[in-house]
């Protein structure tokens, strides 16, 4: 008989615009005016919990995310999707542009264990920042083993059996409940939140909590000193021969 | 350290915009136009004047299903002249757009006229007129007088099918000889028994290639009387004579049929006989506000996608959008795009409280159509040679949108109704 797990999953809302500019004070991107939503592979996280869910093997699933007042908008979207209920952790301000990944996971550790949950699903990493450490720093707070770049999650009696994407091709593993699973690409594809359900969403509950609550130090021990655009791609030259190239990499310094 | 940090950010952005798209890199239009930066209605659900929080969620989902589901396809079925109504139709069912005012009892959603303007803006993201204008047809124009005044019968028969995607469905109103003039229609339906026997065509049918039934308006005696009856194409005798070849909208297949000797059950006929005119006019207010709400999003994109291009593209040195020329005659086409907007939130705000608001209706409608073909081809001039390629938005919005000064009620029926309103009209 399969367990009854409850899940949590974590939310990131990033902004998706295709135009970054960098702040003209050179300490980080302008994200005034850019469209947030939520991050793909978060998407994918809820559609995999949802899926547990109607297949039974989870009691509940949970949508959480940290952030303005704006980021209860993606945790409505979870709900449109089939998650049950959502906490919203809220952090603005100079507190949401220091958060970074270590914040995140001692939030979600704490969380964690005041839901007393059994699961936690994040996306591998946010497309804004593509940090890719959230998910594995949160299990190391809980000490729980940890799933990541997940393209197939399975639950058997109370272990979970995953399919990991790694350089090398495909890695399967057999891992212990509680745990931390982080979602890739390839684990679903995002069901569309129907008009149904987003009308009903409206009736779910999301709760709203600081991270004090939680008794979550949020000091950064990271500053940024300087955020710069890439430099301009320039123009490049045509050689006629080898002897030409060598000439002219040694001009620029190069050889 | 940090320059590093940037570079990793746009690589793996650009990683995962190609896998999802699925369709490799596109022209430059294709990029430039996803996920824009919306450049007038506010974001945010609190300030909105007739939009909350669900009506942007709906946006949104539907937005995703476009980007999935329809754009990645929209050359190749504008090439091919048809789009798969069947699947597209299905697709929307299943997410629950296809059935936003219509009863819960049959599968839609009952919610109010904002929630069917939210997915006519939202539509407007489709890169071709001729998609949203099928979509509109199967829930604005065929179905509603269906939804108000049908048989529960008939209702589970056709009404229930067509929300859920699984029948496609068409209009049969325009014919040969009697567009404008509706009243002079000549399709006559003869009681013969418990059966009406139809004979006559119709023209301009929307869908009328993939639909499984038709909405149609026949003369039920010699007089002025009109009757609504609905009939399924699987009768026999009912010819799709000819898909029409248009200047625009290639991707919406449109039929002239004919009906000879077709026999109809009398439970198909909808409501009261006679009184099918008249449910006709009642709708009419909904789908003008439809199509008006439709055109404003595609002149956004329109506009936008010119200023990206002008902006890029050099002549004389200079960008094309730095010369004042440029960019004033773009000011003064966003204005007026904001004021029919302005005046769409107010007419359906008006709507939505149970006024009647055929005047300011008919007017958007006969605004949004001068408005698109203005902003068609201003923009399209300034696209200058690249404008009149068949490989850009531009080209397709000035063919697809000209339909719209034409369609579901011409510009000059819009300004006979504005003078009978106005009480300018002469008397008899």
């Amino acid at each position: 008989k399969c367990p009854r797990v409850s899940p949590v999953v974590t939310l990131c809302y990033c902004f998706v615009s295709p135009q970054i500019r960098v702040k003209p004070d050179n300490t980080g991107v302008v994200t005034d005016g850019v469209k947030h939503s939520m991050n793909p592979f978060c998407e994918i996280a809820v559609e995999e919990a949802v899926k547990l869910k109607e297949k039974k093997l989870i009691k509940e699933v949970v949508a959480v995310s940290c952030g303005p007042q704006q980021s209860q908008e993606t945790i409505r979207t979870a709900l449109a999707m089939g998650a049950d209920r959502g906490i919203h952790v809220d952090v603005s301000g100079k507190d949401y542009e220091n958060l970074g990944p270590l914040q995140v996971s001692k939030i979600l550790a704490a969380l964690a264990k005041q839901e007393d949950a059994q699961l936690i699903l994040l996306g591998k990493q946010a497309i804004d920042d593509d940090c890719n450490q959230t998910g594995q720093m949160t299990a190391a707070l809980l000490d729980w083993p940890q799933g990541t770049f997940a393209s197939e999650v399975s639950l058997e009696g109370d272990k979970i059996n995953l399919v990991r994407e790694i350089d090398g091709g495909l890695e399967h593993i057999k891992i212990n409940t509680p745990a931390v699973i982080t979602a890739d690409l390839r684990l679903n594809t995002p069901r569309y939140a129907t008009l149904p359900n987003i009308m009903k969403a409206k009736k779910k509950k999301i709760a709203t909590v600081k991270p004090a609550d939680l008794g979550v130090d949020l000091t950064s021990r990271l500053e940024v000193l300087k955020v710069e655009e890439p430099p301009q791609r320039e123009a490049g030259m045509k050689v006629e021969t080898v002897e030409d190239l060598v000439v002219k990499l040694k001009e620029a310094g190069r050889v | 350290m940090r320059a590093l940090r940037l570079n990793v950010l746009v690589r793996s952005r650009h990683f995962y915009k190609l896998t999802s798209l699925g369709g490799g890199v596109r022209s430059l239009t294709e990029k430039v136009s996803s996920k824009q930066v919306k450049s007038s209605a506010p974001e945010t659900a609190a300030d909105h004047l007739i939009y909350t929080q669900e009506h942007f969620a709906l946006k949104e989902s539907l937005r995703k299903l476009i980007d999935q589901e329809i754009n990645p396809y929209v050359d190749q079925w504008e090439a091919e002249g048809k789009f798969p109504a069947h699947k597209i139709f299905k697709i929307l069912g299943n997410a629950g757009f296809l059935g936003v005012n219509k009863p819960v009892e049959y599968g839609g959603l009952g919610l109010d006229f904002s929630f069917s303007v939210a997915v006519a803006e939202e539509l407007g993201n489709i890169r071709c007129g001729g998609i949203p204008m099928a979509i509109g047809v199967q829930t604005d124009m065929t179905t509603p007088a269906l939804a108000r005044f049908g048989s529960d019968e008939l209702k589970r028969e056709f009404l229930l099918p067509s929300i859920s995607g699984d029948k496609v469905a068409c209009l049969g109103v325009s014919e040969v000889g009697a567009g404008s003039d509706v009243s002079s229609i000549k399709t006559k339906a003869v009681r013969k028994g418990d059966e009406y026997v139809i004979n006559g065509g119709k023209m301009w049918t929307t869908n009328g290639t993939q639909a499984d039934w038709m909405c149609l308006l026949a003369n039920t005696s010699d007089g002025h009387f009109l009757q609504k009856s609905t009939i399924c194409d699987s009768f026999p005798r009912v010819h799709i004579a000819r898909k029409i070849d248009k200047l625009g909208m290639w991707s919406s297949d449109t039929a002239e049929v004919f009906f000879d000797d077709v026999h109809v059950p009398c439970k198909n006929v909808i409501g009261q006989e006679g009184m099918g005119f008249t449910y006709q006019m009642l709708q009419f207010q909904e789908e003008r506000l439809w199509a008006v709400a439709n055109i404003l999003t595609t002149t956004d994109n329109v506009i936008q996608e010119t200023i990206q291009y002008t902006r890029q593209r050099k002549i004389f040195k200079q960008p094309v959008l730095h010369h004042q020329a440029v960019h004033f005659r773009l000011a003064e086409l966003q204005t007026e795009v904001e004021l029919l907007r302005s005046l769409l939130y107010r007419a359906t705000a008006l709507y939505i409280k149970g006024n009647d608001v055929t005047k300011l209706a008919s007017m958007a409608k006969l605004k949004g159509g001068r408005l698109a073909r203005e902003v068609g081809d201003s923009c399209l001039q300034y696209w200058g040679g690249m404008g009149y390629t068949s490989d850009v938005l531009v080209s397709r919005f000035y063919r697809d949108s000209r339909l719209m000064s034409i369609g579901a009620g011409a510009d000059e029926v819009m300004l006979g109704i504005i003078c009978k309103y106005m009480d300018t009209l002469p008397g008899k």
